[in-house]
């Protein structure tokens, strides 16, 4: 009588011991596998495509409808913008910035002063740069983030944590933190459009082709050429990011 | 005062709110003292300073209570908390943050394992001196095990020291984690530096020290009993040095990007020079740097007697640990008032009653010490605690 229990806590302890063993191997594969391809998966092939966005600064007149466009198609929440075109005023004194940063509104008058010694202006929409060494998919905790088939970078809605690590490792502030899905939120280049065979829907209302999406790796494509010439720059290039956003026209004061 | 040739403020549009509070504040505050308090109770299982062993089993218990509620602003921060065990189910490991929830949790195991070794004994001379309900919960803590041997007793002081030499090096490891979770991330000038995580770690074993001076000052002065003044000195005499160590690091960090020049100083040097002048430069800085630096310095130095040792030696640690809260503030809200714009300053503006707001954040604070009470008056801490079955406590 007095030996079963103590039997008994020993094949317990032994296959308690066993069973840990067993899951401590297997547990983090299966995980790790799990979280790594889980959001890639269910995403169609891009066909061997790469994308790429241009904006070609000479073009852009500061319009704001690819704001308007982006706001309406994506429902972005009043407070966040996916898009916005900054624009830059050059003094001999400095730099003045300000931006179309909110649907349906444009900015007021630069300060008289700054018309006055105005030596250049320009016209710079900002989006997300969908970069292929992305600081946001290497820091996202549970692989909510992460670059789809074509180049997109993509937050996963259904495991987003919300933690906003990526939101503070985005050297370029687009992304933000979307407060009624309380998830991060960013510009998906319209993948819900490109998925059908259409363009992102700044693209289709920039009335002066100042933003142009398409195939880097098509030498038919106008954004292949370009991509091919080489002859164009990226924002803050010393983050080492490889932005998949390219700027012709880009000047230096831009940040 | 603005950053590359500003004429105006200019704030990138999302960066116009502060995303990360109160509570990643209060985060690596909490942390902090939980590496720092850990610290304490492994120099006398350890590294067997024998003046300190009043504060072992004290600071094992501050640790515990502590840790308790470390990973709680996380949760209070995050936008889908019921989702935040995802960091365990799906890591993605090439972030700093995702295996957080491993050393954390790895760590509290550790300490709650050599918390139970510690109080193993008490726990069993409970159960065989209670009845009833209160016999049950006893015999559950001590696993059931309600027999002990000198032998069974050696063997647990030996994994104590075991685990507190394991512990050391963990604590380490979770702290300077901490820092590295910032220090890591390029976009931010003020945050990216690979002295963060050792300026997160120091400044952690000085605030854990700090408090518990302040909590074991407390909690004599309440109940009436003697101080243990050859213990309370060398812990000052730990204290100052770290804190020599800690300041001298924090300084090297403006020092080096101020020298240096570049694109850091840029943005950092006007903040420094704006909205984090009070809290950083005269606050953190000159007052809560400068005050316990001298004023520990003398209690050290000098042969100062017990009064007025114990009121510059408590007003020295209140000065730490509000040093290293505030400078945790100016780090994690100072990083994020630079926009990434890099033309421009965003402001923060604290909420009182809102999920991240000041209200929450001190109820999160303290969580701990109620927790300490509530413990307190079921477990013998200090040896003359008065609950205890026998005359030595169970160490």
């Amino acid at each position: 009588m007095e030996q079963a229990p103590s039997t008994g806590r020993r094949t317990f302890l032994h296959e308690l011991v066993v069973g840990a063993v067993a899951v401590a191997a297997t547990g983090p594969i299966v995980l790790l596998s799990s979280s790594r391809s889980r959001a890639a998966a269910d995403l169609p092939k891009a066909n061997g495509k790469e994308y790429a966005f241009v904006v070609d600064v000479s073009k852009c007149i500061g319009c704001g409808y690819c704001v308007d466009a982006c706001a309406i198609e994506n429902n972005v929440p009043k407070g966040s913008i996916r898009t916005w075109v900054e624009r830059y005023i050059a003094t001999d004194e400095g730099v003045h910035v300000d931006a179309i940063d909110k649907a349906g509104e444009r900015p007021a008058p630069p300060p008289a002063r700054v018309q006055q010694d105005a030596k250049w202006e320009a016209f710079i929409p900002k989006l997300c740069n969908h970069c292929e060494n992305a600081p946001c998919v290497q820091v996202c905790p549970v692989g909510a983030t992460f670059t789809a088939p074509g180049g997109f970078v993509l937050v996963d809605p259904e495991h987003c944590i919300g933690c906003g690590y990526c939101i503070q490792a985005c050297p370029y502030g687009v992304r933000f933190f979307n407060p009624e899905t309380r998830i991060a939120d960013k510009c998906t280049w319209c993948y819900h459009r490109v998925a059908k065979g259409l363009e992102p829907a700044c693209v289709t209302v920039c009335p002066t082709q100042a933003r142009r999406f398409g195939d880097r790796n098509d030498p038919a494509d106008p954004v292949g050429q370009i991509y091919k010439s080489d002859n164009w720059q990226t924002l803050k290039p010393e983050m080492h990011s490889d932005s998949r956003v390219l700027y012709l026209g880009l000047p230096r004061e831009v940040i | 005062m603005l950053p590359e040739g500003a004429l105006n403020n200019y704030i990138f549009p999302n960066n116009v709110h502060i995303d990360w509070s109160l509570m990643i504040v209060l985060y690596p505050y909490i942390t902090g003292l939980v590496a720092g308090a850990f610290v304490v109770s492994a120099l006398y299982h350890v590294f067997k300073v024998k003046e300190l062993e009043t504060f072992s089993r004290f600071a094992l218990v501050a640790s515990f209570c502590f840790g308790l509620f470390a990973a709680l602003p996380l949760m209070f921060h995050l936008g889908q908390p019921l989702r935040a065990f995802n960091i365990f189910f799906t890591p993605h490991t090439t972030s700093a943050m995702s295996i957080f929830g491993y050393v954390y949790s790895s760590y509290m195991i550790l300490v709650m394992v050599e918390l139970w070794l510690v109080y193993r004994k008490f726990f069993i001379e409970k159960a065989q001196t209670t009845r009833g309900l209160q016999r049950l919960i006893w015999k559950a803590l001590a696993l059931g095990v309600t027999q002990t041997s000198p032998g069974s007793l050696r063997l647990d002081q030996g994994l104590i020291a075991l685990l507190a030499g394991i512990g050391i090096p963990w604590a380490f490891v979770l702290h300077g984690y901490v820092g590295f979770i910032f220090g890591s991330v390029k976009a931010n000038a003020w945050w990216a530096t690979p002295l963060q995580p050792i300026i997160f770690l120091m400044s952690a074993i000085v605030s854990g020290i700090a408090m518990l001076m302040l909590m074991y000052s407390f909690i004599r002065w309440r109940s009436g009993r003697p101080y243990d003044f050859v213990a309370m000195r060398r812990l000052m005499d730990y204290l100052w040095g770290l804190f020599i160590l800690d300041v001298t690091f924090e300084s090297l960090e403006i020092v080096y990007m101020f020298y240096e020049h570049g694109h850091h100083w840029a943005v950092v040097g006007p903040l420094l020079q704006g909205k984090l002048f009070g809290s950083y430069v005269i606050g953190q800085m000159l007052v809560l740097s400068g005050l316990p630096l001298l004023l520990l310095g003398y209690v050290v130095l000098f042969d100062v007697t017990d009064r007025r040792f114990f009121r510059i030696a408590n007003f020295a640690a209140l000065s730490i640990v509000l040093q290293v809260l505030l400078m945790r503030f100016n780090v994690v809200i100072g990083g994020q008032m630079i926009s990434k714009s890099d033309r421009g300053y965003v402001d923060f503006h604290f909420e009182w009653f809102a999920r991240e707001g000041v209200i929450p954040a001190l109820i999160i604070l303290a969580a701990p010490f109620v927790t300490y009470w509530v413990i307190s008056r079921f477990l013998p801490i200090f040896s003359d605690d008065t609950i205890s079955t026998s005359n030595k406590g169970g160490q």
